[in-house]
């Protein structure tokens, strides 16, 4: 006898402890397997690019902080490339090696969060992502040190940085520099064979080359996949062309290239690191910039390698103190329109594992 | 370093190709006519001189007479990048061929503008509102919108 | 293989529009915040009985909070349950995603209409008694993005509020002592009066 089975609807819904924010997920199962599935966003779009219009080019800063909270001087520092790029601003040294600093950091610490929280949806329910939020609360010490906040720094400035950093800073990073690669070592040795994970993650959710091309993935999506572009190497921006670092690949682009990727590049990020503290010079921290910005007329895309892809912002320009229009380039949203090619003919469970590794931040989808 | 293609260069080779399709360009960008985009968009991703297989982001600004799409392309393995831009009047239903075809990142991003500006795409498998809700009255980026 | 589909998505995403039209229609006016413990403090100046005092002690101290993290505070109060700022020290580092299940509902993010009927829904599903505590400035009043076209400003327009703890985002210290805050509220309501 023949036992009829139907699909039904599942609605993984936008309140849901591993959907990394308020996502939601119309999937229709055949019992336990994935036939069809339907994102569904907006949930948190506040209208960042309507607000913009209202606002002068230095006080569009804080609403980029909110856009990936996780990567706030990224998005920083993204947006005031763009903006020196449309305005010709030139940037002192050690503001520029400031602000690679920073970003490396910020490298780290959103990596950090970002294993941490796949390998809780794989199972290894908080016990990592613990230790990884401990080392992640050494960074933001270095950043509370340096601006004063935690989450939203705001500390980037068109021209620099808002403020030097303090004496203790350079002491501070070398101590946490000396001791950072023995704890990824000790992550790396735990998780790094472990059976557990390579039968979870290995193989599942794949992502071919073509495909990632194709729906224009960036960042460790798309180097999982095979493809080696990074861009601070492909275009450079800053002074990332005087450092020495490696840009790590995966070549089968399953959730478990994904993991090494990013554990690989928090390992280049401490290279980068390493290099700038050596050679930071003294000098200013900011250029002399009016406080009212009345920039050119005309339009710029400037973009930059942020923790979670090809981050861009496309900014137009009428003369005025506010920008005629400002537009995100969001990675993770681009990222995004894969999920259901790579999610169709896996079950729950890896569903929620794939969608982990994508690292999605979903103030950054919605804007 | 991701070297920026001349508008007037491409525009030129695409006036061999296809005549008549360029409206404007400058050292920065073209502009190609909507009936011609489509065609224009498949000779840039499968010349193999050109070879834009990437495309990086789809955004529209709204000019009060018109709306303007850009496309900005690159290329990965020659490592240049391009803009093209696409002009559409009138405020009541301006509308655009769609280029998921071509390149499926334009997916999520033509939904977008769709539902913040208001221009439809012809051609895209499924056109609705994305990041506001279902019974939500007018596009809020437009420049008329309060 | 066929999928006859009984809801098609046009019929889902229309039910959805119209779900938050009406809420939105229904909460122009802020809830007023549930203050009458204070008034009733005042009017009748006596001590709890000492079964009050058991039962408030009992449900403070160990306050289970529902997941509820739309954006950027949603990372701080990771923070505050995580090691080194341990919330577990208060009997709260459980985060239920069961709403039956919770007791507190810590709003860490800012709200959007679109989003709005699903966290009553959360707020209607806890069972009493429950606390709001309201965190970080877009959860008092909307933040910064108080002027958009799509933000509610502030959580109490749709669910009643106790605690507001501002910042953007509060930080940890900040949050637990809003948490204290709230457990000072507790240890005042009595019985006799239902609390709410």
């Amino acid at each position: 006898m023949v036992i009829k089975t139907e699909p039904f609807v599942v609605n993984i819904g936008p309140a849901h402890p591993s959907t990394h924010g308020v996502f939601r997920m119309r999937t229709t199962l055949d019992g336990e397997v994935v036939v069809d599935m339907e994102p569904v966003f907006g949930y948190l779009h506040r209208g960042i690019e309507k607000l913009a219009e209202e606002r002068t080019y230095t006080g569009c800063i804080p609403l980029t902080d909110r856009l990936d909270y996780l990567a706030s001087m990224s998005n920083n520092f993204a947006y005031v490339l763009a903006v020196e790029k449309l305005a010709g601003i030139a940037v002192p040294e050690r503001a520029e090696y400031i602000r690679v600093i920073m970003a490396e950091l910020q490298r780290i610490a959103s990596h950090l969060i970002a294993v941490g929280t796949f390998l809780n949806d794989c199972g290894a329910f908080q016990t990592p992502v613990v230790y990884m939020i401990r080392e992640r609360e050494k960074i933001l010490d270095l950043f509370e040190m340096a601006c004063g906040q935690r989450l939203t720094y705001n500390y980037m400035r068109v021209g620099g940085v808002s403020q030097d950093v303090p004496e203790e800073f350079a002491p501070a990073l070398g101590k946490f520099l000396k001791e950072m690669p023995g704890w990824i070592n000790e992550y790396d040795q735990l998780l790094k064979d472990n059976e557990i994970l390579l039968a979870r993650a290995k193989g599942v959710g794949i992502l071919s080359k073509e495909l990632a091309i194709n729906i224009a993935a960036s960042g460790p999506v798309l180097r999982a996949s095979g493809v080696k572009w990074d861009i601070r190497r492909a275009d450079p921006y800053s002074i990332y062309d005087r450092f020495n670092f490696d840009i790590p690949t995966g070549n089968a682009g399953d959730c478990y290239d994904r993991y090494r990727v990013r554990v690989e590049e928090m390992r280049q990020s401490l290279r980068i690191l390493k290099q700038a503290l050596k050679d930071l010079p003294q000098g200013e921290a900011r250029s002399e910039v009016p406080q009212r910005l009345h920039p050119p007329v005309g339009e710029v895309y400037g973009h930059i390698e942020a923790p979670r892809g090809d981050l861009g912002f496309y900014l137009v320009s009428d003369g005025s103190i506010a920008p005629y229009r400002f537009h995100v380039r969001a990675p993770t949203l681009i990222n995004l329109t894969a999920l259901r090619d790579m999610v169709v003919g896996w079950k729950v469970a890896d569903l929620i594992i794939i969608f982990g590794s994508i690292d999605i931040c979903m103030a950054e989808v919605d804007r | 370093m991701t070297i920026a293609l001349s508008g007037k260069e491409i525009a030129h080779q695409m006036e061999e190709k296809f005549p008549q399709s360029i409206i404007e360009s400058s050292p920065e960008w073209l502009v190609v006519d909507r009936q011609f985009l489509l065609e224009v968009a498949a000779y840039l991703k499968k010349t193999p001189k050109l070879d834009f297989d990437y495309l990086a982001a789809i955004t529209a600004v709204d000019y009060l007479d018109y709306f303007e799409v850009n496309y900005l392309l690159t290329s990965l393995r020659r490592n240049h990048s391009l803009v093209l831009k696409a002009r559409c009047y009138g405020r009541d239903n301006p509308s655009l061929p769609s280029v998921v075809s071509l390149w499926r990142s334009a997916d999520f991003q033509e939904r977008e503008i769709y539902d913040l500006f208001g221009i439809s795409f012809e051609g895209h498998p499924n056109l609705k509102r994305i990041v506001l809700w279902d019974g939500f009255q007018g596009h809020p980026l437009r420049k008329d919108y309060l | 293989m066929e999928i006859e589909e009984v809801y098609s998505s046009e019929q889902l995403d229309r039910a959805e529009g119209e779900q938050i039209e009406a809420l939105m229609a229904r909460s122009q006016e802020p809830i007023p915040d549930p203050d009458e413990w204070l008034e009733e403090e005042l009017k009748r100046n006596i001590l709890l009985t000492s079964v009050d005092a058991m039962l408030d002690w009992a449900r403070r101290s160990s306050m289970w909070t529902v997941v509820c993290f739309p954006a950027c505070c949603a990372f701080e109060f990771i923070a505050t349950a995580a090691s080194r700022f341990d919330i577990s020290r208060f009997g709260m580092e459980i985060i239920r995603a069961s709403p039956r299940q919770a007791d507190l509902m810590i709003t860490a993010g800012t709200l959007t209409w679109k989003m709005a009927p699903q966290v009553k829904r959360i707020y209607d599903q806890m069972a009493e008694p429950k606390w709001v505590i309201a965190m970080g400035a877009c959860a008092i009043s909307g933040g910064i993005f108080r002027s958009s076209y799509s933000v509610v400003p502030g959580y109490n327009r749709i669910i009643p509020v106790d605690v507001y703890v501002p910042g953007c985002p509060p930080r940890p210290e900040a949050l637990l002592y809003g948490i204290r805050m709230l457990q000072k509220k507790i240890a005042k309501i009595s019985l006799v009066n239902q609390g709410r």
